[in-house]
């Protein structure tokens, strides 16, 4: 079995009593397969994949760049927004504080207008009341003079008729009865009495 | 049917002979693994092997994908454009700029693009129907590819270090007592110039080996269990043997991805120890 293996071997060039041995065209082979490899590898793959990564890295630099600048616009359109919001809202501040002023005043302005008018129509009033009064008592003092001195010719007769003396005399009482010369106290008993 | 049990019926002329002669089981081996082409008997030093084709087939693929993918290159990348981002992005950074240090993976970029491609190509190549061998399982493909990472991370150190005796003292780290001087640099220099080379080419040539070993294990023993086997129990357990090399077809992708980043990686490791100042 082990023989028959071995002619057979031997018969095809197999180096039976070294089975490890290397073949030197296989060797030869190996040197210029792998000679051939390495040299297209080294002068076309490499380069080309080299090339491509530089590319690629500039690529993305390139773009690393341009999104920089994209930003640096994007901060400063912001800080133009902001700037213009602040001013925005200054600006508001200021509107709003002026028209409470311009409020406050405004509503001081009524009430002093308020106050005059209230005053001058209390004025008005209490003149009018005076003017009444003084009407009043004209009227009145008329009326007294002529009542009493229809009381007083009932009582004394148709000699007090006379018109000037009536005058007189009611003219005189009143002013007595106004400089308080004749008390009410001292009348009314007597009218008490009558 | 899995692309794996296609390559069972491409059985290696050693276990083919070694059946019809005999008629008994014949475990696969390192032998499966020689396919002479051209001249197809296989004799004299000078024979192309399939696995040779399979690299300069990888190349080509390789070649063609790469500089067509990056000849119209735009900042947006295309879906094909998008593939070929995102292995380079990885080589690039994960790979080169977070071992090597920013400041020189760019010059060894070309470097590990080669290899990570190169070997994760044609270690998937192991499973892609119809071509289903993993060109890293012959010694001499990875040899090869060490003896490249070996030569250049020695060139920059010694570059680095300006001259070949300051590498060598470099080695030995400053501040140690005289006595531990020599046993240390005895074991540094074993690492530099032995372990770190012969593990790196071994690592990738054993794990492709034993992984595509252990398919044609499930996979010619489960034909030879359906074909030849003498009850119903030995054909079923042939079935369930195709059924796991399915699974571990699944696995190996694993591997080889995991293969091909460990090995860029390692190579990126040795670059970056040799461009620092110190050691």
């Amino acid at each position: 079995m082990l023989t028959a293996s071995v002619v057979a071997a031997e018969e095809t060039g197999f180096p039976s009593g070294f089975p490890l041995l290397p073949h030197p065209a296989e060797m030869i082979i190996g040197i210029i397969a792998f000679g051939i490899l390495y040299w297209l590898y080294k002068t076309k793959v490499v380069p080309r994949l080299e090339e491509l990564y530089e590319e690629r890295a500039a690529a993305i630099e390139g773009g690393m760049q341009q999104a920089e600048v994209a930003q640096a616009e994007a901060r400063a359109a912001l800080e133009q927004y902001t700037a213009q919001l602040a001013e925005a809202r200054a600006e508001a501040n200021s509107i709003r504080e002026s028209a409470r002023e311009q409020g406050a005043q405004i509503v001081a302005e009524m009430r002093a207008q308020a106050q005059a008018e209230a005053s001058r129509i209390t004025e008005s009033a209490k003149r009018q009341v005076e003017a009444e009064r003084q009407q009043a008592v004209v009227q009145l003092r008329q009326e007294v003079g002529t009542l009493s001195t229809a009381l007083a010719s009932k009582i004394v007769g148709e000699s007090l008729e006379d018109e000037v003396r009536q005058k007189g005399i009611v003219d005189r009482f009143l002013a007595e009865l106004e400089a308080g010369e004749v008390r009410p106290e001292k009348v009314a008993p007597a009218g008490q009495d009558a | 049917m899995s692309p794996t049990v296609v390559s069972a019926s491409w059985l290696p002329a050693a276990v083919a002979t070694a059946e019809g002669g005999e008629g008994g089981f014949q475990t696969p081996g390192v032998a499966n693994f020689w396919w002479p082409v051209v001249p197809f008997d296989g004799t004299g030093p000078w024979v192309l092997t399939r696995p040779a084709l399979v690299l300069l087939i990888s190349v080509g693929l390789l070649a063609w994908f790469y500089l067509g993918a990056t000849r119209k290159l735009s900042v947006v990348p295309t879906k094909s454009q998008f593939l070929v981002e995102g292995s380079y992005n990885f080589v690039r950074n994960t790979i080169g700029r977070d071992i090597i240090g920013s400041k020189d993976f760019l010059q060894f970029v070309p470097l590990l693009m080669t290899l990570f491609t190169l070997i994760l190509v044609n270690n998937v190549f192991g499973i892609v129907p119809f071509i289903q061998f993993p060109t890293m399982s012959r010694l001499g493909i990875p040899l090869v590819l060490t003896v490249i990472v070996y030569i250049t991370y020695h060139t920059v150190a010694i570059r680095r270090k300006h001259g070949v005796l300051p590498y060598f003292k470099s080695l030995v780290p400053p501040g140690l007592p005289g006595w531990l001087k020599p046993i240390l640099f005895a074991l540094e220099f074993l690492t530099y110039f032995v372990i770190r080379p012969l593990t790196l080419a071994l690592r990738l040539f054993g794990n492709m080996l034993a992984g595509h070993l252990m398919l044609l294990v499930f996979i010619l023993g489960g034909e030879y269990l359906l074909l030849h086997g003498d009850n119903l129990f030995l054909n079923a357990s042939g079935v369930l043997s195709f059924v796991f090399s399915i699974a571990m077809t699944f696995f190996e992708l694993l591997i080889e991805f995991l293969q091909a980043f460990i090995f860029t990686l390692l190579a990126a490791l040795y670059i970056s120890d040799a461009v620092s100042e110190h050691h």
